[in-house]
C-alpha cells in the first residue's frame, strides 16, 4: 500500500469516528438548548396567562387544548401545594400546515398551579417542539455532509501536499534503483532541503561510499593479484618447457611434469580470465566501433569447424537479418567465441548447434545433457555443471559481465531437449 | 643474429636466453632501463624483447628511442599486462609484435622466428627445412616438388613447427596458437592428436624428410629424418 493510502486511510477512519463522536454530542446539546429555549418561552406564557386571568376570569373556564395551547382546571388548595412547575415531553395530536389530519407531534408542557382570588388552579400549557427524528435525520445528513466533504478536502490536499513533499524522495529512490556500484558515476541525490530527506542522502551516499571502496579495493585486489602472478607463472612454464626439452628423463618423471604442467596451464588460464573479467569490469576496453555480429559468428563458427567435425557436432548458422552493435570487437569475439565453444564442447556425438541471427538477438541452440542447466548460477563465477571438465568456471561469467558492460540482455533456457543462449541486442 | 632481451626479473631472463641460445642466436640481457638503453644506443640488434615495466623507466620509452633511431620495427614487447593502450602505443611507435606473460617458449621462439623472417625478407617468403618447402604467401606446401593439400589447420600447425625445429612444442602452446588463446577444454587435446595423425600420415605419404615426434605425451616435437 503507498503512503499515500495508508495516510488516507488513517485519516478518513479518525475522522469518521470524530466526527460520529461530535455528532451525538452536538445533539444532545443542541436537544437541550432547544428544551430549555422552549422551557422559557412556556414560563413566559404562563405568567401571561396568570396576569391575563386577573383581568379577565374567561379563559380560567378553558378546559381544554382546542383552539389553544392552555388548560385550566379548579383545583383544591392542599392539591395546588403539591404541584410544582414541571416540564415534560409528550405526545399530542396536531395538524401542523404540512399535514392533512392531525398527528402524533411532540410537545413539550408545562404543568403548574396558581391562584385567583381564593381560588385555586392548575394550568398546563404546551408549546410544539421540534421533532427528534427529524432533527437526528437531518444532522445525520449534514454529518455526513461533513463528513464527505472533509474526505475530499483531505484527499485532494494529501494528494498534493504529499506528493509535493515526497516528490525529492520517489526521485531519490529512481536515483537508487538505478545506481550500480562500480559503474554510476553520480550519487544519488535529492533535491530538497527537508531535513529527514537529506539526512537519508546523507546516511545513504556514506553507504554507498563504503561499498564503492570494498568494491574498488577487491576489484583492485584481483586485478594486481592476477597481474603479479603472471610473471611466475611464465617463469615455471618456461622452466618446465625446457627441462622437458632437455630430455634425458624416464618416462614417470616426465608424467609427473607434465601433470605439474597442466597444472600450471589450468592456473594460466584461470588468471588470464579473471584479468579479462577485472578489465571488463573496469570498462578497459575502449577501442568501441560498429561490428558485425554476423561476420563474428561466422568467422568463429569457421575457426570451430574441424573440432566440431571432430566431434561429429553439425553447426549450422541461420541468418534473417544483419544485426550490428557499437561495442570492443574483441569483446564481441569473445562472448560469441565462448557460447559457441561452450556449444560444441558440452556436446553429444552426433549432436547440433544452429545459430539464429535475427534483427535484434543472437541466439545459440546446442543439443547435451538431457537436463536443464541451474539458471541462476549458471553465469556465476566458478559455477561447473559438470565436474570432469577443466575449465576455469569462467567463460560464462565473462560473457555476461562483458553484456553487462554494454547493456545486451542473455538469458539461458532450456526447451526441446536443446540448451539455449540469447542475447538480446538495444 | 643478434636478440637483446630487456627484462628485470632474472629467472625469466635466463629460461628466455638459454632457449634462445639453443638456436643458435648471440642473445644479450639487460636488467634495467640505463642498461638497456646504453646497449640500444651502442649496439644494432636483429631482435630486441621489450619488458614495459622496468626498474628506473618504461619500456615503451625504449621504443621511443628507438623509433627515433629508425630501429624499432624489430621490437616485441614482452608485458605481464595484457592492456590494450599498451598494446596500441607499442604498435604506433613501431614494435612488431606483442606477447603477454606467460607465454610458451615455443610462441616466442615462432614470433622472434616471423620478426627474424619478416627482416631478411627478400621476395620469396617460404620456410624451407629438409625437402618441405612452405609457402607462407600463397599458403601452400611443397615436398619433393609436389604439392601437399593441407586443409588450414594443418598448415598452420606444419607452419609452427617448422619454426620451432626441433624443440619441444606442448599440446597448449600449439592450441593456443592454432586455436585460440581462449581453449581451456581438455578434450581439445584428442583432436589435436587426431589433426596431429592426419598430418604425420599426409608427410609420410609424401616422402618428406621431416617427422613429428611424440614427447613424453606432452608435445611434439619436428625433426629432420
Amino acid at each position: 500500500m503507498k503512503l499515500l493510502n495508508r495516510s488516507l486511510l488513517y485519516l478518513s477512519v479518525s475522522m469518521f469516528f470524530i466526527i460520529g463522536l461530535w455528532s451525538v454530542v452536538f445533539y444532545f446539546n443542541m436537544l437541550n438548548k432547544i428544551k430549555e429555549s422552549v422551557d422559557e418561552g412556556l414560563d413566559h406564557y404562563k405568567r401571561q396567562i396568570v396576569y391575563q386571568a386577573q383581568k379577565d376570569s374567561i379563559i380560567l373556564e378553558k378546559s381544554n387544548f382546542e383552539g389553544g395551547f392552555f388548560t385550566i382546571g379548579e383545583i383544591t388548595a392542599s392539591e395546588a401545594i403539591a404541584i410544582k412547575d414541571i416540564y415534560i415531553d409528550t405526545l399530542m395530536y396536531m395538524q401542523d400546515a404540512d399535514d392533512e389530519i392531525p398527528e402524533l407531534e411532540p410537545v413539550r408542557l408545562l404543568t403548574t398551579a396558581f391562584e385567583n382570588n381564593g381560588h385555586y388552579y392548575k394550568l398546563s400549557v404546551i408549546n410544539s417542539m421540534v421533532e427528534e427524528d427529524d432533527l437526528i435525520e437531518e444532522l445525520l445528513r449534514e454529518t455526513l455532509g461533513l463528513y464527505f466533504v472533509l474526505l475530499a478536502a483531505v484527499i485532494i490536499i494529501n494528494n498534493f501536499v504529499l506528493q509535493r513533499l515526497w516528490k525529492p524522495f520517489y526521485s531519490f529512490l529512481i536515483q537508487l534503483k538505478n545506481y550500480r556500484v562500480g559503474s554510476s558515476r553520480k550519487f544519488p541525490e535529492v533535491k530538497t532541503k527537508t531535513k529527514e530527506f537529506t539526512d537519508l542522502q546523507n546516511a545513504v551516499n556514506i553507504l554507498l561510499q563504503r561499498n564503492i571502496e570494498t568494491y574498488e579495493q577487491q576489484k583492485q585486489f584481483i586485478g594486481n593479484a592476477s597481474h603479479e602472478l603472471q610473471t611466475p607463472l611464465a617463469i615455471a612454464t618456461n622452466k618446465l618447457e625446457l627441462l622437458i626439452e632437455k630430455g634425458d628423463l624416464q618416462s614417470r618423471q616426465a608424467e609427473s611434469i607434465a601433470e605439474v604442467m597442466r597444472i600450471i596451464e589450468r592456473l594460466v588460464r584461470l588468471n588470464r580470465s579473471l584479468l579479462l573479467l577485472t578489465k571488463i569490469e573496469n570498462k578497459q576496453f575502449l577501442d568501441e566501433q560498429i561490428v558485425s555480429l554476423n561476420e563474428i559468428v561466422r568467422q568463429n563458427v569457421s575457426d570451430l569447424e574441424e573440432i566440431a567435425e571432430f566431434k561429429n557436432v553439425k553447426i549450422t548458422v541461420a541468418e534473417t537479418a544483419g544485426l550490428t552493435a557499437q561495442m570492443d570487437v574483441s569483446l564481441a569475439g569473445i562472448v560469441i567465441s565462448n557460447l559457441l565453444r561452450n556449444a560444441v564442447f558440452h556436446n553429444i556425438y552426433n549432436g547440433i548447434v544452429t545459430v539464429e541471427i535475427s534483427e535484434k538477438t543472437v541466439k545459440i541452440s546446442n543439443t547435451g545433457i538431457k537436463a536443464p542447466i541451474n539458471e541462476q548460477k549458471i553465469f556465476s563465477r566458478f559455477y561447473k555443471a559438470d565436474d570432469n571438465t577443466s575449465g576455469t568456471g569462467l567463460g560464462l561469467t565473462i560473457v555476461k559481465a562483458i553484456c553487462d558492460l554494454y547493456n545486451i540482455a542473455v538469458r539461458y533456457y532450456y526447451e526441446n531437449d536443446l540448451h539455449s543462449f540469447e542475447l538480446r541486442f538495444r | 643474429m643478434k636478440i637483446l632481451i630487456v627484462e628485470d626479473e632474472k629467472d625469466l631472463l635466463k629460461t628466455i636466453a638459454g632457449s634462445l641460445e639453443k638456436e643458435h642466436f648471440v642473445v644479450e640481457a639487460a636488467s634495467d632501463f640505463y642498461a638497456a638503453s646504453e646497449k640500444i644506443n651502442v649496439y644494432d640488434y636483429d631482435c630486441i624483447l621489450l619488458d614495459i615495466m622496468l626498474p628506473n623507466g618504461n619500456g615503451l620509452q625504449l621504443l621511443e628511442q628507438l623509433k627515433k633511431s629508425g630501429k624499432s620495427n624489430n621490437v616485441i614487447i614482452i608485458s605481464a599486462k595484457d592492456s590494450l593502450e599498451d598494446k596500441l602505443r607499442g604498435l604506433e611507435l613501431g614494435a612488431d609484435d606483442y606477447l603477454t606473460k606467460p607465454f610458451h617458449i615455443a610462441e616466442l621462439n615462432a614470433r622472434v622466428k616471423a620478426v627474424l623472417r619478416r627482416k631478411k625478407l627478400d621476395g620469396k617468403n617460404t620456410i624451407e627445412i629438409a625437402n618441405v618447402v612452405l609457402d607462407l604467401t600463397e599458403r601452400i606446401c611443397i615436398v619433393n616438388n609436389e604439392k601437399v593439400p593441407l586443409n588450414r589447420k594443418e598448415f598452420d600447425i606444419l607452419n609452427y613447427f617448422l619454426f620451432n625445429k626441433n624443440r619441444l612444442v606442448t599440446k597448449t602452446a600449439l592450441a593456443e596458437h592454432v586455436w585460440g588463446d581462449h581453449i581451456d577444454q581438455s578434450d581439445n587435446f584428442d583432436f589435436i592428436y587426431y589433426q596431429i595423425k592426419n598430418l604425420r600420415r599426409k608427410l609420410q605419404t609424401a616422402k618428406a624428410e621431416v617427422e613429428i615426434e611424440a614427447v613424453y605425451g606432452i608435445g611434439y616435437k619436428l625433426v629432420e629424418k
